[in-house]
């Protein structure tokens, strides 16, 4: 906020008698517009800074909007606080009359043969429909993906897996959406990777997608086999 | 045929504008008062061809000419006319069409009656002008296009979000837009400075009634955009200090910061290098908010849907326009010697102030808005920055400001002394005083509302005191009344914009007092808030043009006598599938009663009612500052500008 | 590209559309009165802690001011917590530890967010700072220049000022 200028030239005081106009010749001597620079007079640094200061908000917007081209910066997207850390304690209850065995914080804590899935869902999800053909191709891989069903009906749910299949080897149901929240959940479908050991080290928001698959899933399932 | 005449207006505008870029420029570095002359009559071709541009796009839209995509995406048949026409810039084409047309209207200006600045210095503001309209005249052709056709045209359009179709949002863009462009003036006449390396009392004449309009503008965009969120969105929040409502608030707090200091540029000769530098920054943060908005980088419910090919187009823009600018500045600033002097404590002193404050309120704002998107890019982490963060950190540095206001409005020119000014203050802080133990005491020590009424009448009462300060009220009654017909209009302006913000202090911290309740009645069966009786009569069906609604009557009393009859509705828009809720508002000036209604449910709806003591007064004294801007403007010193002879442009 | 509930999905396109460089934003939760506690206090502290938390699903909204399914969620949950009797801090802690920062309103201080809770301070100083270099630059003018500061108008400031209104005045009558 500094008034810039030369002020070691700065004429004491306007001269007499000149006039309000602005035409250039009623211009005093004093002022003529290359700026008389006296010795010791630097150059004055500070006038570079909004310059300096709109470069860099330049390239950071160009990288955001790179960002949000290629998909590696999402305004939208809001990061799992779970990772690093052991699934939250949870016991649901199964999906009446699907014959699959319950879910709870035990079936995914220590000692697990291989790395699992667990993937939120619901019927009434249209991006559910699309994931579900990736779900079924990693069941049949062997891949362990264990399933919640998320504020659905027992029927809907039924008449879902009838439908498309079942990858599920274990299926909870999240009638009321409690331990949902307990995994930050904050949409359908999400799918959570839960190494041997218990710990929670991926979280996917959205639709698996096979691009997906191949470029985020497949490797950290090999890292965590 | 239409829509391809206003495609060839538009393509014509650029071509004119690309002209009024840079044959005037040349001429004034030439000399030349031939190429000089042409800038009036390409910026007034420019503007007639951009008109036309608009016009056409109005017809598309008035008709209803489904083979234009843009129609058949905002708009449908079934829409009253007057939305159908608003609709026109209700979305993104469109919008940058009144935008174009609105910076080509101030091109207008200039040329028309900018007939008394020097014709050097007018060939080179029309000149910027042209460039910026170049610059968005071609982003509109390349990605933009209004007028692009569908076919086969659909049956009908897909109509306009609902909650948009509303009188105070038709008009909440247009306004804002004069705001943002108005600085576009501003930021040519500081380029302009910069390129003649020289800064003066009548630059800052010249400047000063565009910085006020534009700020005046603004003021009433930004207002009626809050204004219509508290009636629209039925939550009774005014600032929910979104991105978007961030990024029209920050070129008002550098627009506010240059109004004041460009006094200072005018009266006294100095801080000229600042104030070149804040004009250039108020149309920076303006065209920041048009990049944000339309980017698609923000997290915000209200963007524009995003196109990175946009985005990439506007940041070169802004790259082009600003980084340009700057670099100018750094160059050129250096000339511009300041002449006026003063000691820290004076008129010059306090405005000083005011912008250090004014300025750090508004890098406090942009940080907080940009924060969240820097912080994920360079440190990878998520966070979120709310209205928490803001009211904490904004109110530091606005409680000060606001302390100050009255002091500097009455310090003199050049040097002052402190203690003349508290005495001419001494009743207004008393008055300020009463009413912070007023308020504590009936409030029930609610402390930060109470401060809020303080500084209400602290700036009402100053700016009292100022008036009656410059009219001798107390020393000479009986002369005051002829001085007060004297007084200049610009110093009434002053003390009623000042005035005008205290009155939303007090609306806000009204609204620091707002009640309400969260009921499910059936009809026949009241609710108490606030000492009012609200009785549900019962709930019936409605319809409009192009909605049908539930509409809840509900009786408002007090002490057994009827106050209100309200009628809140959720309105369901059959075309889009949309439902919104209508709130239904009862004023008395010093109250709302605002009722919205929600879901019905076993023979009882859900009512949500507010009780929102002195909620008008935020709005009303936003009118009040903006009608002070008018008044300064209309202010013949402010007006006639400085005189200099017509015509003679300067000889080489 | 998230996701999301037909809920979400149903609310969100109709908002990107909205032009506005000012607010669009969903109607209002009008909310269940049966959602809210019994006693007025604990629903005071209850709505006081909602207006610091974000709608994960709406984005820039707290969940006090949001009708998405999830904000309804976490307002139950905020409102059993505090009738079962957990501090303020408590609930807030239940909810960051589930959805990190970002559910935040109120960014914490980390080092991550340092530079914008300092931001404040940082602005006022560096303004200071630079208001005060500016004055010392206009200490080393020399003597005349800071006696014109303390001299009242000099007359050749008068005679400019007179011709400046004469001027405009002249203007003013002449018929424009």
């Amino acid at each position: 906020m500094s008034d810039t200028g030369t002020t070691t030239t700065t004429p004491a005081a306007a001269p007499p008698g000149r006039g309000p106009g602005h035409d250039r010749d009623a211009r005093p001597a004093g002022e003529a517009a290359a700026p008389p620079r006296a010795a010791g007079t630097r150059r004055r640094w500070v006038l570079y800074a909004p310059l300096a200061l709109a470069g860099g908000a330049f390239l950071g917007f160009y990288a955001l909007l790179r960002g949000l081209g290629t998909g590696s910066y999402d305004p939208r997207g809001v990061p799992s606080a779970l990772i690093g850390r052991p699934v939250p304690d949870f016991a649901l209850p199964p999906l009446e009359g699907a014959e699959l065995p319950a879910l709870g914080a035990a079936d995914l804590r220590g000692g697990l043969a291989a790395p699992v899935l667990v993937n939120f869902w619901a019927s009434w999800c249209v991006p559910c429909v699309v994931e579900h053909p990736m779900l079924m191709r990693l069941s049949r891989e062997g891949v362990p993906v264990f399933g919640i069903n998320y504020k659905d009906r027992a029927e809907d749910a039924r008449a879902f897996l009838r439908r498309h299949g079942n990858p599920y080897a274990r299926l909870g149901v999240d009638q009321p959406g409690r331990v949902a929240i307990d995994w930050g959940l904050y949409g359908v479908p999400e799918t959570y990777l839960v190494d041997r050991t218990g710990v929670v080290r991926w979280r996917w928001a959205g639709p698996i997608t096979p691009q997906i698959l191949e470029s985020d899933l497949r490797p950290l399932l090999r890292r965590h086999a | 045929m239409i829509p391809e005449l206003g495609h060839f207006a538009l393509a014509l505008a650029c071509v004119l504008a690309l002209a009024q870029g840079a044959v005037p420029l040349l001429g004034a570095q030439r000399r030349d008062p031939r190429l000089i002359a042409l800038g009036p009559p390409l910026a007034a071709g420019q503007l007639v061809a951009v008109a036309a541009a608009f016009a056409a796009l109005l017809w598309s839209f008035a008709v209803n000419d489904t083979t234009v995509l843009g129609v058949v995406q905002n708009s449908h048949s079934a829409k009253p006319l007057l939305y159908k026409l608003t609709g026109t810039w209700g979305n993104h084409e469109g919008s940058m069409v009144l935008w174009v047309l609105i910076l080509a209207l101030c091109g207008g200006a200039v040329a028309g009656f900018g007939r008394d600045l020097p014709g050097a210095l007018q060939a080179r503001v029309l000149a910027v002008l042209g460039l910026v309209g170049v610059g968005f005249l071609l982003f509109i052709l390349a990605t933009s296009n209004p007028f692009a056709r569908v076919w086969p045209p659909p049956a009908d359009g897909q109509g306009l979000n609902p909650v948009l179709q509303d009188p105070g949002l038709a008009l909440h863009p247009p306004l804002l837009y004069l705001g943002y462009v108005g600085y576009a003036v501003t930021f040519a006449f500081a380029v302009a400075a910069l390129i003649e390396g020289r800064v003066d009392a009548a630059w800052g004449r010249w400047v000063r009634p565009w910085a006020l309009a534009a700020w005046a503008f603004l003021t009433l965009g930004i207002a009626l955009g809050s204004w219509w969120a508290y009636y629209e969105l039925g939550w009774g929040g005014y600032w929910f200090w979104d991105p978007v409502e961030n990024a029209s608030l920050l070129p008002w707090l550098a627009g506010t910061a240059l109004l004041h200091s460009a006094i200072v540029v005018e009266k006294r000769e100095a801080l000229k290098v600042w104030t070149v530098l804040l004009a250039l920054l108020a149309f920076a943060l303006s065209l920041l908010g048009t990049f944000l908005v339309r980017s698609g980088v923000l997290n915000s419910v209200h963007a524009f849907a995003s196109d990175p090919t946009r985005g990439v187009f506007i940041l070169a823009l802004l790259a082009l326009y600003v980084g340009g600018a700057f670099a100018l500045f750094a160059w050129r600033a250096p000339a511009m010697a300041p002449t006026g002097v003063f000691a820290p404590l004076s008129r010059e002193g306090a405005l000083v102030l005011n912008n250090l404050f004014l300025c750090s309120i508004c890098a406090v704002v942009l940080v907080g808005t940009l924060y969240p998107m820097f912080a994920d890019l360079v440190l990878g982490v998520k966070i979120s920055v709310g209205p928490p963060f803001f009211n904490a950190a904004t109110l530091p540095l606005a409680a000060p400001l606001i302390l100050a206001m009255p002091l500097g409005a009455l310090l003199p020119w050049k040097r002052a002394r402190l203690w003349p000014v508290l005495q001419r203050l001494w009743w207004a802080a008393l008055a300020a005083a009463a009413a912070l133990l007023l308020a504590l005491a009936l409030a029930g020590e609610r402390v930060w509302p109470a401060l809020g009424f303080a500084a209400a009448v602290w700036l009402v009462a100053g700016a009292a005191a100022d008036l009656a300060d410059r009219i001798a009220l107390f020393r000479r009654p009986a002369a005051a009344w002829a001085r007060a017909r004297g007084l200049p209009r610009a110093a009434w302006g002053g003390a009623l914009a000042h005035a005008g913000l205290g009155v939303t202090c007090a609306g806000i911290a009204g609204m620091g007092l707002a009640t309400d309740a969260l009921v499910a009645l059936k009809p026949g069966e009241s609710a108490r808030l606030a000492g009012y009786e609200w009785r549900l009569e019962g709930v019936r069906d409605a319809a409009g043009p192009n909605w049908t609604a539930r509409r809840a009557t509900v009786t408002v009393a007090r002490d057994g006598a009827a106050v209100a009859v309200l009628e809140p509705e959720r309105r369901f828009f059959p075309v889009g599938r949309e439902t919104t809720t209508e709130a239904a508002i009862h004023t008395n000036g010093l109250r709302d009663l605002y009722v919205v209604l929600g879901e019905e449910r076993d023979g009882a709806a859900v009512l949500r009612l507010h009780h929102n003591p002195l909620a008008p007064w935020i709005w009303l004294g936003a009118a009040v500052m903006a009608l002070g801007g008018g008044l300064s403007l209309s202010d013949r010193r402010v007006r006639v500008a400085a005189p200099a002879p017509k015509g003679a442009p300067a000889p080489a | 590209m998230t996701t999301i509930r037909p809920r979400r999905a149903a609310i969100l396109p109709a908002l990107l559309l909205a032009p506005l460089l000012f607010p669009a934003a969903a109607p209002a939760a009008v909310g269940d009165p049966r959602e809210r506690l019994a006693d007025p206090a604990q629903e005071a502290r209850a709505r006081a802690i909602g207006r610091e938390l974000r709608c994960l699903v709406c984005q820039n909204q707290s969940i006090e001011d949001s009708n998405a399914d999830l904000a309804r969620d976490l307002r139950l949950i905020v409102r059993e917590r505090i009738a079962q009797g957990a501090t303020d801090a408590e609930v807030v802690r239940y909810l960051h530890e589930r959805y990190g920062d970002f559910v935040l309103l109120r960014p914490p201080v980390t080092a991550a967010t340092a530079l914008l809770w300092a931001a404040p301070a940082l602005a006022l100083a560096g303004g200071a700072t630079a208001i005060l270099l500016a004055l010392r630059r206009r200490r080393v003018a020399p003597d005349a220049v800071v006696e014109e500061a303390a001299a009242p108008l000099t007359e050749a400031e008068r005679a400019r000022l007179a011709a400046i209104e004469a001027a405009a005045a002249e203007r003013d009558r002449r018929p424009s």
